[in-house]
């Protein structure tokens, strides 16, 4: 048990982090898994925040050899697409003032990331908030400032609440909004894949909702878990979507009481779709996801920056080299089709400081995981 | 600034200045391609890129180093770059063996219209900081530049101590423990809390102190049980045990929940999507022990305020030289190397 | 996908609340919170915003989740008297 001294709440908090319980939550899933008597049994997850928790507890080295938790396109870093970066990139290089999250700034477009942009004098501003990027609008009246909106719907509503708000004249969206069920419907219907069951993101779902996945089980006829985000949330949601494949009963069970409902957060819902509406787009890597970005309706045209500055991508895209993202493989690889080593450009063009595609942007990709410490190392022996 | 063709030449960027891999790939491939061989065989030179040079003089070590400063916001809670400068190099100087402070300069370049009232403060407290390492700033040099060409203001020291053991951060083998002197994480949350705005409220701050005193008791009460030091400043924890493990050619195996972390730097930490383990530190030393001196340290560290919460964190393996293997309580990863400037995350 | 932390209400005034980390204070935005927020509730916190009030039952009841779980293994299963005890320690107290 950690003995940190924490507040009762954190204490019970700790009980999702109590590495006893986690030890048997692992003996369950060891034992189901042999249950269902296939190896490999392929999951997926597809949220960038539910592999960072993997990684950073360690989760990975407990899984059964022969359950393959694959990562998914789920990670807003590493799927939103280099025309997306570009327009970003080329507004910053306009004179106009980016504020972006944290996250994005090293993603590269076609040819520049947000940092090599600021590298050449450009104004590019790390924000935590959506409200922060109003502020900044304050602070600097004489120049346009342009939010670079990034993330799943659990962040595009935020977006979604600030253009609502009263803005200043100098504040525009770049919306690069993505939105995930779309993109589980990509995965599930590619016939070569082979996952067996979905653990949806328990932060996204707690916008949504849990009941928008009932339709989806129905059609693709495989069961699909929504999990937290505490060591116990993940071990406990894998427990119970292996159970579902072993009994081969395809449903929705919600396995994060705590923030997720079956209707979700209503408000946050008409916020969303009252200021978003969903467009067919190209997800780096993936593929056409219809219906899978999120971009501003007309009747917020005025914050729209799309619409407020004519964007000069021709600058970026002369005296590019050749677009290497056709040999990319990123796509096979979230749907747990291929490895990385099955990629011609891994290790070699494609690599963490001069990422191709979106497996290797990511800190927690596939390929930045494989390149940096060459396949899922075993580590309990030591 | 209109539209430019992409640049083709390759330009610096804060990348090359955030402690990392591409830190030291730079550094090696530009400044350690045409240096000359030390005076000595022993002498400890550029290319050891350790926090200090040691050159043999007469019957012992004369270690030098040098650090520049240019921390934003030039006022954070917990110290300023004044004391940050003294601080930065004393400690450079301790992790080389050599605590007693011959002698500190300061080279100050400061832009135009600088308020004369924030730089009196600001030597206010490189003279505080001095007191407390028992050292003196022996000669300096003023420089100021126009408005705009250069931002506020930038501070360099350089030090130069005398001692007759000069400690590497190379020198771990196997069984060998790794201790760390505090909680880690509170510098650089302190300046990024105030440096991104984040309107955090809590005690972050700073842990900017001159360990020279601390470190002195560590080697009397271990003396050559302690074999490796290292200044986890930029890049963290993490940083200086992969460089520690690389240059030694050991694997290192880190138990996370020994690492002392205080709260509000964990709460802080978990809000913006960082890792404490990557974050800088500027009142910390990690010390390599050898197995049976590691409870005399450990006691005499504790023993001294600076040191209140030292704690064993660490073991060397021989398996996966050059790699850090964090124990995190539920399983084991291997931990990755900071990268860049650590920005607040939501993903 | 989402950082999502949760925290502890300290304060509130209109739109905004004041929220304790176990360590940190920030403000946080209400606008897309589907319930009214008071001091001592929990929260989710996203970039700033809060998307959901936790109520503290939930939390046990993740927690009886876990009994399913364990449940369905044979109870000869050392491992499940174990966690049984485990959990209905938490509940009493």
């Amino acid at each position: 048990m950690i003995e940190e001294p924490r507040a009762e709440v954190a204490l019970r908090q700790l009980k999702f982090r109590d590495p006893d319980t986690a030890r048997r939550l692992v003996r369950t899933l060891e034992r189901v898994t042999k249950e269902i008597g296939r190896s490999p049994v392929s999951v997926m997850h597809v949220c960038g925040s539910h592999e960072q928790a993997i990684s950073k507890f360690g989760l990975r080295a407990t899984f059964p050899k022969d359950l393959n938790v694959i990562m998914g396109p789920g990670c807003p870093v590493c799927i939103t697409d280099m025309p997306e970066v570009d327009e970003g990139v080329a507004l910053a290089r306009q004179g106009c003032v980016i504020a972006s999250y944290g996250d994005m700034l090293r993603v590269r477009g076609t040819a520049l990331s947000l940092n090599d942009a600021q590298a050449e004098g450009a104004t590019v501003e790390v924000v935590y908030s959506a409200t922060q990027a109003v502020e900044l609008a304050r602070e600097m009246p004489d120049r346009e400032v342009v939010f670079f909106a990034t993330g799943f719907e659990t962040t595009a509503v935020a977006t979604a609440a600030i253009v609502r708000s009263e803005l200043p004249k100098n504040f525009s969206v770049l919306s690069a909004h993505k939105y995930i069920p779309p993109a589980m419907e990509i995965v599930a219907e590619m016939p070569e894949t082979r996952v067996e069951g979905f653990l949806a993101a328990g932060h996204a779902a707690t916008i949504t909702g849990w009941g928008i996945f009932e339709p989806f089980v129905e059609r693709h006829r495989i069961p699909v878990v929504v999990a937290g985000f505490e060591p116990l949330d993940i071990l406990a949601g894998l427990a119970r979507l292996v159970e579902l494949v072993r009994d081969e009963t395809p449903t929705v069970v919600n396995m994060f009481p705590r923030c997720v409902t079956k209707e979700g957060n209503l408000r946050a819902q008409e916020e969303l779709w009252s200021v978003f509406r969903p467009i067919g787009g190209r997800w780096r890597g993936i593929a056409h996801v219809p219906k899978g970005n999120l971009r501003l309706r007309d009747e917020w045209a005025h914050v729209d920056a799309r619409r407020r500055f004519t964007i000069d991508l021709a600058a970026l895209w002369d005296g590019v080299p050749p677009a290497l993202a056709a040999d990319c493989v990123c796509g096979d690889i979230m749907s747990g089709i291929s490895t990385p080593t099955d990629c011609k450009l891994f290790g070699r063009e494609c690599v963490p400081d001069a990422p191709v595609g979106a497996c290797m942007v990511s800190s927690e990709g596939a390929c930045r995981i494989w390149h940096q410490y060459g396949g899922h190392p075993n580590l309990e022996a030591l | 600034m209109s539209t430019l063709a992409i640049e083709a030449r390759e330009r610096i960027t804060l990348r090359h200045g955030s402690g990392g891999r591409a830190m030291r790939a730079l550094i090696e491939d530009v400044f350690l391609q045409r240096v000359e061989a030390n005076a000595s065989p022993q002498d400890v030179g550029p290319e050891a890129m350790d926090d200090g040079a040691a050159l043999w003089i007469g019957d012992r070590w004369i270690v030098v180093t040098t650090d520049s400063h240019v921390v934003h916001p030039v006022f954070f809670p917990g110290g300023d770059i004044g004391r940050l400068s003294i601080c930065g190099t004393v400690n450079d100087l301790a992790m080389m063996g050599a605590t007693e402070v011959l002698g500190l300069t300061c080279g100050v370049i400061l832009e135009e219209g600088f308020l004369r009232e924030d730089l009196e403060r600001i030597q206010a407290s490189m003279a505080e900081a001095c007191r407390e390492a028992g050292a003196r700033i022996v000669t300096g040099d003023t420089k100021v530049m126009g408005r705009g060409e250069i931002d506020g203001i930038v501070l360099n020291t350089a030090g130069v101590a005398a001692t007759g053991r000069v400690v590497r951060d190379c020198g771990l083998s196997v069984g060998d423990r790794i201790i760390v002197t505090g909680a880690v994480g509170d510098h650089g949350l302190a300046i990024l809390a105030a440096r991104h705005g984040l309107k955090l409220e809590g005690d972050l701050a700073s842990d900017v102190a001159p360990i020279n005193g601390l470190v002195r008791a560590a080697l009397s009460a271990g003396g050559d049980g302690v074999i490796a030091m290292k200044d986890p400043t930029r890049g963290g924890l993490s940083s200086a045990l992969h460089e520690m493990a690389q240059k030694s050619g050991v694997g290192i195996v880190l138990e996370e929940v020994a690492v002392p972390v205080h709260e509000p730097v964990r709460a802080a930490a978990d809000l913006l999507g960082i890792d404490p383990l990557h974050v800088a530190n500027e009142g910390k030393a990690v010390i390599g022990v050898r197995a049976d001196a590691a409870d005399a340290v450990l006691e005499a560290l504790r023993a001294h305020p600076l040191g209140r919460e030292a704690a064993i964190v660490a073991r060397c393996i021989a398996e996966r030289p050059g790699n850090v293997i964090l124990d995190t309580g539920f399983g084991k990863r291997l931990l990755s190397e900071p990268e860049g400037e650590l920005l607040p995350r939501i993903c | 996908m989402c950082l999502g932390v949760p925290g502890r209400v300290v304060s509130v005034r209109e739109g905004f609340a004041e929220v304790d980390f176990w360590g940190v204070r920030r403000e946080v935005c209400l606008d897309i919170v589907d319930e009214p927020v008071a001091p001592g509730d929990y929260i989710l916190n996203h970039v700033g915003f809060a998307i959901r009030r936790i109520p503290a039952e939930d939390i046990a009841q993740t927690l009886a989740l876990y009994e399913t779980l364990l449940a369905e293994a044979p109870s000869n299963d050392l491992m499940v008297a174990d966690v049984r005890g485990e959990i209905s320690a938490t509940g009493k107290r």
